[in-house]
């Protein structure tokens, strides 16, 4: 089997105070692989580590100790371009300046392939062709893009992934403010890319329980250490998930077999405005 | 709303480029019918007619479309690097900045064609600095709203120290560098125009080979990076580029103001972003503009002559109120 995709060893990444010197670890020798093929989904509470995750996992931080790499290559040594051409990103944010039609935005993902000058050819307008078909968005070609609604415009920056023609796909919060079936789609989506197409797929959500449905594997991410990395039912304990997110959680399995959980009620207190003994 | 073929385009913009250059060197003082223009560009026929036309009107035309055309350029450029639709080598303070620089090198009697752009650069360059270091401690991070605000501020700092320059300079200088100031293309000939040229060509090249970087900077720094754009090197490259491009233009013709906001804006309305198309159509839009507006400057109150920038901010006000208009109610038609 071909080696992973994407790749994390022992990465440990610190931020530069802003008083001046080292601050403590955002990430503490994570190792996390994701080949061809793979979903996984990286999940956690807030200040887990997620976005450091992301961010050395694309070069945009140096590990202080451990590795990223990207097909066995150091994450930093990729020119920018030669690094878009392996990886599709999805980012939480973004907001185009200028309007622009879907179809100019999709193009947009062949720009690592035909450089500063060239023009695009028979092969760039086929890969558009093909990534709009494959994320759904073929008939909005025409659209301006800030007519859509927000699960549109996340097929369509998933289009532009696409277009990149890459080996892996990194989305980062895909689904903040989609409702119930843009979310299910849009995992639905990612899952099949991976499943079907082969991408190396690696989603960052705070939905835990749709993650847990669509992805192969969740990495579960706490104080900037790997708590666990495993099918979902694995991953999914309550003694680990409380300890984690600080809160008393419940695991129930679906009829289906998926495990979902949900956090429980804490006993009210027995009357108001009583002090601790 | 449809867009225009590439071809239609391209020959409407050409079209209009030509016309305006034969009514820029058709009206004047001594207005040439076009038999008298045809003659005198053949050099045949009225041996004044030819001189008129030949040292005096084409050089002002020709200073006018490259000028023109640089500072639209200059407008596209810098509109999709802060990702804000009202930046323009103006707002940003690169031309105050490369006024002052002139203004400083006039008063020590630096006057060369080729001397005083390097002077204006020198300027250009300090005001894009001050402006991005303002806008940086003002926000923390970079907010686009901030640096326009710092642009501005740069800009009246600028404006006082010249005032201040001219107050204690002598009075030959100060009534050659205060007419100069308001913009106009008189009086220029063809050195200036192969010095901004030269001047210019370097800086374009750049430019145009940042396009497909520019187009993914509209979509946000960070997604720009994720489709291989090396963001800090363009950014680099494109505040130098366009601070020469107002150097340039500010050092040939002195400060003309709403070709680069305007004229941008109307390429991206009938042709979209694609920066390379955008910024040869800018630059050929920018110049048409330019030249009729000076064509106007000469004829409306003839013999006396208006400063160009009067009539770019005249005419480019209610063109881009417009504009805002229609751009803004795209999104519910």
């Amino acid at each position: 089997m071909d080696g992973p995709v994407l790749e994390l060893r022992g990465a440990t990444v610190r931020y530069a105070r802003a008083s001046g010197g080292e601050g403590s670890a955002a990430l503490a020798g994570v190792s996390l692989a994701v080949r061809a093929g793979e979903c996984v989904a990286v999940v956690g509470p807030n200040g887990a580590g997620k976005t450091t995750l992301l961010r050395a996992l694309l070069g945009h931080v140096p590990c202080a100790a451990g590795e990223a790499l990207v097909l066995g290559r150091d994450a930093r040594a990729w020119p920018r371009a030669a690094l878009a051409r392996v990886v599709g990103v999805v980012a939480q944010r973004e907001e185009p300046a200028f309007p622009l039609t879907v179809r100019e935005a999709v193009e947009m993902g062949r720009y690592p392939h035909v450089g500063a000058w060239r023009g695009f050819g028979a092969a760039d307008h086929a890969a558009v062709a093909a990534a709009m078909r494959r994320a759904d968005v073929a008939d909005l070609g025409g659209r301006w893009a800030d007519t859509l609604s927000g699960g549109e415009w996340q097929r369509v920056r998933i289009a532009r992934a696409l277009a990149q023609e890459p080996r892996a796909l990194v989305l980062d919060e895909p689904t903040a403010s989609l409702d119930v079936r843009h979310e299910m789609e849009l995992f639905e989506l990612v899952a099949g890319l991976a499943a079907h197409d082969g991408l190396a797929a690696l989603v960052i959500s705070h939905h835990i329980n749709v993650a847990a449905r669509f992805a192969g594997r969740l990495a579960l991410l706490a104080g900037g250490r790997l708590v666990a990395d495993d099918v979902p039912e694995r991953v999914l304990e309550p003694a680990r998930l409380e300890a984690v997110f600080g809160w008393p959680v419940a695991v129930q399995r679906l009829p289906d077999g998926a495990v979902q959980i949900y956090p429980e009620r804490r006993p009210a207190p027995a009357a108001a405005g009583r002090g601790k003994p | 709303m449809r867009r225009p073929s590439g071809r239609a385009f391209g020959a409407g913009l050409a079209a209009a480029a030509v016309a305006a250059a034969l009514l820029g060197i058709g009206l004047g003082a001594a207005h040439l019918g076009p038999r008298a223009l045809l003659l005198a560009l053949l050099r045949r026929g009225d041996p004044t007619a030819a001189g008129i036309v030949w040292s005096l009107r084409l050089p002002r035309v020709a200073l006018g479309f490259v000028v023109g055309g640089v500072l639209a350029v200059a407008g596209a450029a810098l509109q999709a690097l802060v990702r804000n639709p009202l930046a323009d080598p103006y707002l940003l303070g690169l031309s105050g900045g490369a006024g002052l620089g002139a203004v400083l090198a006039l008063a020590a009697g630096v006057a060369s064609a080729w001397a005083l752009p390097a002077a204006a650069f020198g300027g250009a360059l300090l005001a894009v600095v001050v402006v991005y270091r303002l806008a940086l401690v003002a926000g923390g991070v970079l907010d686009s709203r901030i640096l326009l605000l710092a642009g501005v501020v740069v800009s009246a700092f600028a404006g006082a120290l010249v005032a201040g320059v001219l107050a204690v300079s002598e009075a030959s200088q100060v009534k050659s560098a205060t007419l100069w100031l308001m913009g106009g293309l008189g009086g220029v000939g063809w050195t200036g125009v192969l010095a901004l040229a030269l001047y210019s060509l370097p800086a374009l090249a750049v430019v145009a080979a940042e396009s497909r970087a520019l187009d993914l900077l509209s979509l946000g720094e960070e997604t720009a990076q994720h489709l291989g754009a090396d963001v800090p090197r363009t950014k680099r490259r494109v505040y130098v580029a366009a601070s020469l491009l107002a150097a340039a233009s500010v050092a040939a013709a002195g400060m003309i103001g709403f070709v680069g906001l305007v004229v941008p804006h109307a390429v991206r309305l009938v042709r979209g972003h694609d920066h390379r198309t955008l910024l040869p159509a800018a630059f050929v839009l920018g110049g048409t503009f330019l030249v009729l507006a000076d064509a106007l400057a000469r004829t409306l109150f003839a013999p006396l002559e208006l400063p160009v920038g009067v009539v770019t901010a005249v005419i480019g006000v209610p063109i881009f109120a417009l504009l805002l208009r229609r751009w803004t109610g795209r999104s519910s038609s």
